[in-house]
């Protein structure tokens, strides 16, 4: 190379000559740098992701943890927190109110506490998913990482929060006369496609929310509505007896009530096939990967723009 | 391509035109209240209580390997932002920057969670860096000597909001400066703690820039910029004031600051 003909020693004012009268992009061109801060391709975000993985699995156990550490009864309350909500609602909605509408008891009980749980699975990863990058700025201008790390972590997060809601949801379908069977090995298909799909609507959240950090203000609103339309203190079908069908169809193939339907029918004795829609399994997963695959693409195509205050 | 150290003329970075305007909401100038929020709103259609900061206005450099660049400029001037504009953290608004490899800050402050233990913000840290699981095992000892935390007792399995302000400090530091890097650049500010542990994080700086391709300090002290850069932009309001060898620029900017 032609370079080589300067001495070692380091000469800042002058260029060096052959590189004389390029343009900024030539000169990158001719030593092959590349643009800082470009998105890559989907394909390499992938595998970017990939080698983040462990980053992403501390990340999310590491919020866990510090939301008790101050607690004196610690981790205890990861448990203790889903038991309480489910005490709330059960005395609201099952003494107060007597939602149940003609369900017995031992069923009806464990189907509003499913209903609270797998709803709020979905509705605190929405939460975490609008705050994952507006929330977490300084560590999106701080450090390189593929950005859509923040809200799968966050996802996974409110996924090993479930599943230590789940411990209480088995205490309470037992305790109402459901005892484990074989049916319960559903829960494992549920729990990953409901996670596929709240992971692709936090990363949609996400993108949103990096825009647009109002939306924080907005969304428990939407959530609330939501979750009053998904059936979760009570059943769709009973509910709308005497109005039109298609609302009621509408209704239960969204995908909150999908998602619970199916946690419902693996877990509760007294709950059957008969309760849920046609055609429930290809719903679960045709939400989950519709979410998943358009929800990542959705966040991938803005990453060099996270971060831009 | 064989790689040839010794060779000055080889880019590492370059900064074409660079612009970086920060977006501030709900700053806007004016009545603070909802209504008056809410007038703007009706007013102006896309401007939203937006209110922009140019924050650097059109800075052209090129920087080659083995240089050692010190960044200079009153506070507010722009230098951490070119930063984190050079790292590809920062979006700019018009213009580009070309990067040999992957420029890194050095700092990691942002990841570390208070309530956790400094044992699990050394792995959580270094994850983030972007270190493997194995690298972080094969270092842990090392940055928990070098931050010199449990001299004073096994403070390490303690949550870091325990800690004095200077023991965090020390540990963040010494987390940063576990990983290498190709272009690195160091924000001021750096050097914490007390005496003794200054002495050695300047020691492990001059050790890093020996590894690095290229290095950026940012920082208010001549004495350190003429210690350790051969090459000076100095920074004024975003806009690059003057570019060139450490003696003369220095000599200006200290003319200019009235030292």
């Amino acid at each position: 190379m032609s370079e080589t003909t300067h001495d070692g020693s380091v000469a800042v004012s002058a260029p060096p000559s052959p590189d004389e009268g390029l343009t900024a992009a030539q000169l990158a061109a001719k030593y092959g740098l590349a643009v800082s801060g470009a998105r890559p391709s989907l394909f390499e975000y992938v595998r970017q992701l990939w080698d983040r993985r462990h980053f992403i699995l501390a990340f999310s156990r590491a919020k866990l943890t510090a939301q008790y550490s101050q607690a004196k009864l610690g981790q205890l309350w990861q448990v203790a927190t889903p038991l309480l909500n489910a005490a709330v609602y059960f005395f609201i909605f099952g003494v107060i109110l007597q939602a149940d509408r003609g369900m017995p008891r031992e069923v009806y009980i464990p189907f509003l506490v499913t209903g609270v749980f797998v709803f709020t699975f979905t509705q605190s990863s929405v939460m975490a998913g609008v705050r994952a990058i507006s929330g977490n700025l300084g560590l999106v201008r701080a450090l390189h990482f593929p950005r859509a790390s923040l809200p799968i972590s966050f996802a996974l997060q409110q996924l090993q929060q479930l599943l230590y809601s789940m411990i209480v949801l088995f205490v309470v379908a037992i305790g109402f006369g459901s005892y484990p069977k074989l049916s319960w090995v559903l829960i494992l298909p549920v729990l990953v496609l409901q996670f596929l799909f709240n992971t692709g609507l936090a990363l949609i959240m996400a993108r949103a929310g990096a825009k647009t950090p109002d939306l924080a203000q907005l969304m428990p609103f939407v959530m609330r509505t939501w979750m009053y339309a998904s059936g979760v203190m009570f059943s769709i079908p009973i509910m709308l007896k005497g109005k039109p069908d298609w609302i009621a169809t509408v209704l239960q193939w969204n995908p909150a009530a999908v998602y619970m339907d199916l946690m419902r029918f693996a877990l509760i004795d007294g709950y059957d096939h008969t309760q849920l829609p046609d055609h429930v399994w290809a719903a679960a997963a045709g939400w989950a990967v519709l979410f998943a695959v358009g929800g990542f693409v959705y966040f991938w195509k803005a990453e060099e723009r996270y971060g831009r205050g | 391509m064989a790689e040839q150290r010794a060779d000055a003329h080889i880019p590492t970075v370059i900064a074409d035109e660079l612009h970086i305007v920060y977006r501030v909401n709900g700053a806007k100038s004016g009545k603070g209240s909802a209504t008056a929020a809410l007038s703007r709103i009706m007013k102006r259609g896309e401007e939203r209580g937006v209110r922009k900061v140019h924050a650097v206005r059109g800075v052209s450099f090129v920087a080659y390997r083995g240089e050692a660049i010190g960044l200079i400029g009153s506070n507010g001037s722009g230098k951490s932002t070119l930063l984190r504009a050079i790292a590809g953290l920062l979006p700019p608004e018009k213009g580009k920057v070309f990067t040999d490899g992957q420029p890194s800050l050095l700092g990691v402050n942002a990841a570390l969670m208070n309530d956790l233990t400094g044992e699990r913000n050394v792995i959580l840290g270094g994850l983030a860096m972007g270190m493997t699981r194995e690298q972080i095992k094969e270092r842990y000892q090392g940055i928990v000597d070098f931050s010199g935390i449990n001299e004073k007792g096994d403070f390490i399995t303690l949550p870091m909001r325990t800690y004095s302000s200077g023991m965090a400090a020390r540990l963040r530091f010494s987390i940063a400066a576990a990983k290498d890097h190709d272009v690195l650049m160091i924000d001021e500010a750096l050097a914490t703690g007390d005496r003794k542990f200054q002495k050695r994080s300047e020691d492990r700086i001059r050790e890093l820039r020996k590894e690095a391709g290229t290095v950026f300090l940012v920082s208010h002290n001549n004495k350190s910029i003429r210690d350790t850069c051969n090459r000076v932009l100095w920074l004024e309001r975003g806009e690059l004031r003057m570019d060139g060898p450490t003696d003369e620029v220095l000599k200006e900017y200290e003319k200019f600051t009235g030292k």
